[in-house]
């Protein structure tokens, strides 16, 4: 089962090379992986996805707690969340496909945020499952580049991550 | 306030901690915190003969005194060859600060001479680590690096020390600070009531209980109160590798170590129990053979510091988080007070028959009941030089050992009744942590009995260290269990590879290790014969001052048994001998 996890990091140097360690030394796989600092300079707040069963879930964020640097986490799919991602594709466009591909980014609500005379780059948020689903409208000979920034979290209702 | 340099601060910094010891090798990174050493500082330094000595001298002195042992290496491979015993004291929870030189900031990342990226290296095997980017910030992490070396689940933590700031001319002010706060990093200082109420109720509604107790004991300091809830409860008890001393040997209700090369009744009774206790222990695979068919018909009560050791191979009904001397405190409580209500509990005809039981299996089985090998030969046995060490040491010893056969043997058949007397390389398993390990305990307990016991290919491994010895005058006594072969190696290659003796022999290379022994100016003795042994072993350990390099003679096609069956194995299945099985 795919699960977001969500982590409160100390900001310090190689605190984000011990988690990513970790997930190696242990067998385990990150899916997607995003970090940038908080509103308090010394934390950073980093997002990780990865695939196990619960005993595995259950191993990972207990060794995930044991680091240290962690100050805390918690598995965001455990409880109702709001899990998004931003995708940024560079899409072939060209005769009739310009209108095609500007209709297909309209019905996905993304945004065409740079033009070229054959080129459209297209800026999309969502979940993961909506940016597959578009990428698959679109079709693969029209891709010419895409980049992901991995899943970002946050719970619903009044629950935080926070010191 | 004070104004010192870098390097001082170092130097100062372990004399305000209290450090009793630094291991240590210097190199071109650390020699403004040598100089300082040199000046100020009222700690001494041990100069080893390698960097991993340094790494498994601290080791041994942390295993015996509870405190967390000191290294200081050079950058590069003065760091690298520490890396084997900073793992080694990982795999083990052993508390240890190592300071490792590193080149000047302003090189780092340049492939500079004698540069290593340390922290990259050591971030598997190290509970946590530092690198020191200002000199100001050195106090405090030397502080928090005791703190987290010995807190919680020990472990060893690395300090990285590039070379400019220790500067005897970069002056800053220095204030050791008493306490830390690391808001990321709290242990578990009590365990939960409700979980140990339902713990304190299922052991005693237990028919077939055992009490299954590991090195987490003897770190956590928990001996006393383990000792006092299984007599509480007259329960029997088997202590792992790790945990050997955490209840006593020489009791009636101590079964043995448990495990590979565990006692027949210490695994007969895991495997038929019904209610295990695990204490400070984390069901290694060197325990639990083939964990699909573990204890069949056990409920298991899991008390451990770390979360993460609990239901990581063996699912736990009842999980403890805690402290295990604080969680099992609490549980004698609950256990008396249930008992008040109950005093029927345990069921006492249950435990009546289960003892019966268990004494049968130790009766026909038991290593310590009767001669389990053949007494036949002309050999010296293994077993009979560690029988023989017990009996001329009274069972007071402290025993390091290597990694091997005699390390199997030592564990069987010494007996440990006192913790932190039994210090081997359990986890990992490092050939060449004998040795060096034994100095760091007589360092520790200078008139206390210290013997290492190892063999041909272990003591080699860091036998430069018998130069240490020599310059700082440290008497262990060293028993070299010589059967000519890798004892363990070719002991599995008789039992799986059909006697093909793959690089396991060492023909006649072996030195003369009683010559040996005098070139670094100590004393030998070579027994050959049965007959000799316990007068020449009494002779040794009389030699008070001196150490004393015994080499000893053994049957060189002895096994270790019993010996689990594996693969597919249960607890209960072992080889008792070359012929006979369960």
């Amino acid at each position: 089962m795919r699960r977001i996890i969500s982590v409160l990091l100390e900001n310090e140097p190689g605190a984000l090379s011990r988690v990513v360690g970790l997930f190696s030394q242990r067998g385990y796989n990150i899916e997607t992986l995003n970090v940038a600092p908080t509103e308090d300079k010394t934390l950073s707040r980093l997002t990780l996805t990865t695939i196990g069963d619960d005993h595995k879930i259950e191993q990972i964020t207990k060794h995930l707690n044991r680091l240290v640097d962690v100050v805390k986490l918690v598995d965001l799919s455990e409880g109702a969340h709001i899990e998004r991602e931003l995708m940024l594709v560079k899409v072939r466009a060209t005769g009739a496909q310009r209108a095609e591909i500007k209709r297909c980014t309209d019905i996905f609500r993304g945004q065409i945020v740079d033009v070229g005379p054959s080129v459209y780059t297209i800026q999309i948020t969502g979940a993961a499952d909506k940016l597959d689903s578009f990428l698959e409208a679109v079709g693969e000979v029209a891709i010419m580049e895409v980049v992901r920034s991995g899943v970002s979290g946050i719970a619903r209702g009044e629950k935080v991550l926070s010191l | 306030m004070e104004l010192l340099s870098g390097g001082e601060m170092i130097a100062r910094a372990l004399e305000d901690e209290g450090v009793e010891f630094i291991f240590g090798y210097p190199g071109g990174a650390v020699l403004h915190i040598y100089d300082a050493l040199f000046n100020k500082c009222k700690v001494p330094h041990i100069l080893v003969r390698h960097e991993q000595a340094a790494t498994h001298a601290a080791d041994g002195y942390a295993r015996a005194t509870g405190k967390p042992g000191v290294v200081l290496v050079t950058s590069g491979p003065g760091a690298t060859n520490a890396i084997t015993g900073i793992a080694t004291a990982y795999m083990d929870s052993i508390p240890m600060v190592v300071l490792s030189g590193q080149v000047q900031s302003h090189l780092i990342g340049e492939d500079a001479f004698q540069e290593t990226d340390m922290l990259g290296i050591c971030r598997p095997i190290v509970k946590h680590s530092f690198q020191v980017t200002k000199t100001e910030q050195i106090p405090e992490m030397i502080r928090k690096a005791f703190y987290i070396a010995a807190s919680g689940r020990p472990g060893p933590v690395v300090i990285d020390l590039p070379k400019d700031l220790t500067n005897p001319h970069d002056k800053y002010e220095y204030e050791y600070p008493k306490k830390v706060k690391i808001r990321s990093y709290t242990p578990a200082s009590r365990g939960h009531s409700g979980q140990i109420k339902k713990a304190a109720q299922l052991l005693l509604a237990a028919r077939r209980p055992v009490i299954y107790s590991g090195g987490g004991v003897i770190q956590g300091n928990a001996a006393p109160q383990l000792t006092e809830l299984a007599q509480e409860l007259n329960f029997p008890v088997t202590n792992t590798l790790m945990g050997l001393g955490g209840y006593p040997a020489s009791d009636r209700q101590y079964l043995g170590m448990l495990g590979m090369h565990g006692f027949y009744e210490a695994n007969n009774a895991m495997h038929h129990s019904d209610v295990i206790l695990a204490v400070g222990a984390r069901f290694d695979d060197r325990v639990t053979n083939t964990t699909s068919k573990f204890c069949p018909g056990a409920k298991i009560i899991h008390i451990d510091i770390d979360p993460a050791s609990i239901s990581k191979t063996i699912n736990a009904d009842v999980p403890i988080v805690g402290p295990v001397d604080s969680v099992l405190a609490d549980l004698i409580a609950v256990v008396r007070e249930l008992r008040q209500a109950q005093p029927e509990l345990p069921d006492q005809k249950a435990l009546k028959v289960w003892w019966e039981q268990i004494d049968e299996w130790r009766d026909n089985h038991g290593l310590w009941t009767a001669p389990r090998y053949d007494v036949t030969t002309d050999f010296i046995k293994p077993q009979q030089v560690i029988e023989t060490l017990c009996k001329v040491t009274k069972g007071e010893a402290f025993v390091t050992s290597d990694v091997g056969q005699h390390q199997m043997f030592a564990a069987q058949y010494y007996k440990f009744d006192k913790p932190r007397r039994w210090i081997n390389s359990g986890g990992l398993g490092t050939m060449g942590f004998g040795l060096p390990a034994a100095m760091g305990v007589k360092l520790a307990f200078p008139d206390a009995d210290v013997a290492c016991v190892t063999g041909e290919g272990s003591i080699q491994m860091n036998i430069q260290e018998l130069s240490t010895c020599a310059q700082y005058k440290i008497p262990v006594k060293i028993l070299n269990l010589y059967n000519g072969y890798l004892g363990m190696v070719k002991q599995w290659q008789d039992m799986q590879y059909e006697g093909r003796y793959s690089q396991s022999v060492y023909e006649d290379s072996l030195p003369d290790f009683i010559k040996l022994a005098e070139a670094y100016h100590h004393h030998g003795v070579k027994v050959t014969k049965l007959s000799d042994l316990e007068d020449a072993m009494k002779e040794v350990f009389a030699r008070k001052d001196e150490l004393v390099f015994m080499d000893i003679q053994v049957d060189p096609h002895e096994h270790v048994y019993p010996m689990q069956v594996a693969p597919n194995g249960s607890m209960r299945d072992m080889w008792l001998s070359k012929t006979e099985r369960t």
